[in-house]
């Protein structure tokens, strides 16, 4: 009886007059609200049942996370021969008509600049020696009556001296001295280099690809499950007015949460990946008397994963939620 | 308020559910779909919910054909409708007052107003106090007037109910029936299938009887 007095005191009479306004005036704060309810609600879920998601969150993470490091590598590698190219070595050729000790004269002269690293001495007997053993020519070689090639040096520029500029004037400077026939200064492998690296970036290019529609596959079908897990949820709604946005949004935020997640986690494994080959890098680097470092993620390249992780994660919901949801019409 | 015209409707594996179904129930009025199951009544509160379409024949609600609704437009219909179910189809995740704020969230009901209705509507069905328990910590019986209440607290025109009372013992269907009685009191056409003959025997309303997917007796108006 208390409910038929309750009845009366909230105006259940006035219903049917106010039936198509009663639940009009959505205000934009409130759409707002509303979308930031259901943000908030999703994240909620998934702290409420961590383990999937976070398998999901994992495998978005390693999908990412190795083209990102295979960025990183290509990266680095270019910087890498840039440095290489600025330190490469010249190769001094000496005047076949010069005197016997002018190359280890002119070796000298060289050791004693500023912007000389080192500098090796090959002498035409050497080079001949050198090429008979490995060219295969040896008999043929016999046949010359004279050695045809020049004392040769070796010269490494010094760290200093790697610039483009600086190696240049250098080589100028040598080209200038007595008896120098020519001076080369070799690049080709660093361009064989720089071909093999743009191959491989297409190759990255092809991978990040693939992965990427791997990412959307990924959550599509974790999403379908999650749908499939509140169909009874997804018809209550349908069945009290909600439309298939409405019913699909919060999966979507789902999709939204994985990407943001997998993203993550993809910047910490190549963060980490990075970290431990930085110093096996350095000491290989000084090896080669180069003072490069391995260079970690950009932040840029960071940003832009993490946007694309959350945009495909996004887009694999999106397209397993409206299908999932269209199909799913009470019964 | 609604009305069949000829509606026949036969499902995908070929069976017939409504053969020629026509009448009418005018707005306010309580009427019970009665006949034994499979006679027509599921089918009959699905073509009204829009959950199927006729075969055949028209069904008007307020004077429209539903025809016309087109599948983008059915969330909307489906707002100044209230439905009830056997099993109650409550969201156990969640508290009771969630569960019957579900249709004003859909709607985008600003939230104070939200919690005003939420605590009407649980006082009709006498379950204030009960907002935040889950729906699993209740009776049979007050789950069934949760469900009840989520159907009314958009404050639609009509209720629909599917054996509403399938679950509950004489005593707690009889109260569940009198509360339908109660909203059409107040203007809300409600239409309650049921094969209970029992538990509608005290009400003075009509009666629309089924058979075979055909109106056997369409009954009279309460006066």
């Amino acid at each position: 009886m208390a409910a038929g007095k309750a009845a009366a005191r909230v105006g259940v009479g006035a219903r049917a007059s106010e039936k198509y306004t009663a639940v009009g005036g959505v205000s934009v704060q409130s759409y707002f609200v509303r979308h930031a309810q259901t943000l908030v609600g999703s994240l909620g879920r998934i702290v409420h049942q961590p383990f999937a998601a976070l398998l999901t969150m994992g495998v978005v993470g390693i999908a990412l996370a190795l083209p990102l490091l295979l960025d990183l590598c290509l990266t680095n590698l270019r910087d890498a021969a840039d440095y290489w190219n600025d330190a490469y070595d010249l190769s001094v050729y000496i005047d076949k008509a010069a005197s016997a000790g002018r190359a280890a004269d002119l070796a000298r002269q060289l050791r004693q600049r500023g912007d000389v690293a080192a500098v090796r001495l090959i002498t035409a007997d050497q080079a001949l020696a050198e090429f008979r053993n490995t060219s295969g020519f040896g008999t043929a070689l016999d046949a010359l009556t004279d050695n045809p090639l020049p004392d040769t040096l070796v010269v490494t520029p010094a760290v200093s001296a790697s610039t483009p500029e600086a190696t240049e004037s250098l080589r100028a400077a040598i080209a200038a001295m007595a008896d120098v026939q020519s001076v080369q200064l070799d690049t080709e492998w660093v361009k064989r280099l720089r071909a093999v690296l743009d191959v491989l970036r297409r190759a990255l290019l092809i991978t990040a690809a693939l992965l990427g529609a791997g990412v959307v596959l990924i959550v599509g079908n974790t999403i379908r499950l999650d749908i499939l897990n509140r169909s009874a949820e997804i018809e209550v709604m349908k069945l009290v007015g909600a439309s298939d946005g409405f019913a699909r949004r919060p999966f979507l935020y789902s999709g939204i949460w994985f990407g943001l997640g997998g993203g993550l986690l993809a910047l910490i494994l190549v963060d980490a990946a990075a970290a431990l080959l930085a110093r096996p890098v350095e000491s290989l680097a000084k090896l080669y008397g180069s003072p490069f470092q391995l260079q970690g993620l950009r932040a840029a390249t960071g940003a832009a994963a993490l946007l694309l992780a959350i945009a495909l994660s996004w887009l694999g919901s999106w397209v397993a939620a409206t299908r999932h949801i269209r199909r799913s019409d009470p019964t | 308020m609604i009305r069949f015209d000829q509606v026949h409707k036969r499902y995908a594996n070929g069976r017939e559910a409504l053969a020629g179904v026509s009448f009418t129930i005018e707005q306010g009025e309580l009427a019970f779909l009665t006949g034994h199951s499979g006679a027509g009544k599921s089918s009959i509160l699905k073509l009204i919910a829009l959950i199927e379409r006729p075969t055949r024949g028209q069904v008007f609600i307020d004077g429209k054909s539903t025809a016309v609704i087109k599948p983008r437009g059915i969330p909307q219909f489906r707002r100044n409708l209230g439905v009830v179910f056997q099993d109650h189809k409550l969201l156990h995740d969640r508290p009771v007052a969630d569960n019957v704020a579900l249709p004003l969230i859909i709607a985008g009901v600003p939230r104070r107003e939200i919690d005003k209705r939420v605590r009407a509507a649980l006082d009709q069905v006498g379950l204030l106090g009960k907002e935040n328990v889950r729906p699993l910590e209740l009776s049979t019986g007050e789950q069934q007037r949760v469900g009840i209440a989520r159907a009314v607290v958009a404050k639609p025109a009509l209720l629909i109910a599917d054996e509403p009372t399938g679950n509950l013992d004489p005593h707690l269907a009889l109260e569940v029936m009198k509360l339908f009685k109660r909203f059409s009191e107040v203007g809300v056409t409600v239409v309650v299938a049921t094969h209970d003959m029992h538990v509608i025997e005290p009400f003075a309303a009509r009666r629309i009887v089924l058979g075979d997917g055909r109106v056997t007796d369409p009954g009279v108006p309460a006066p």
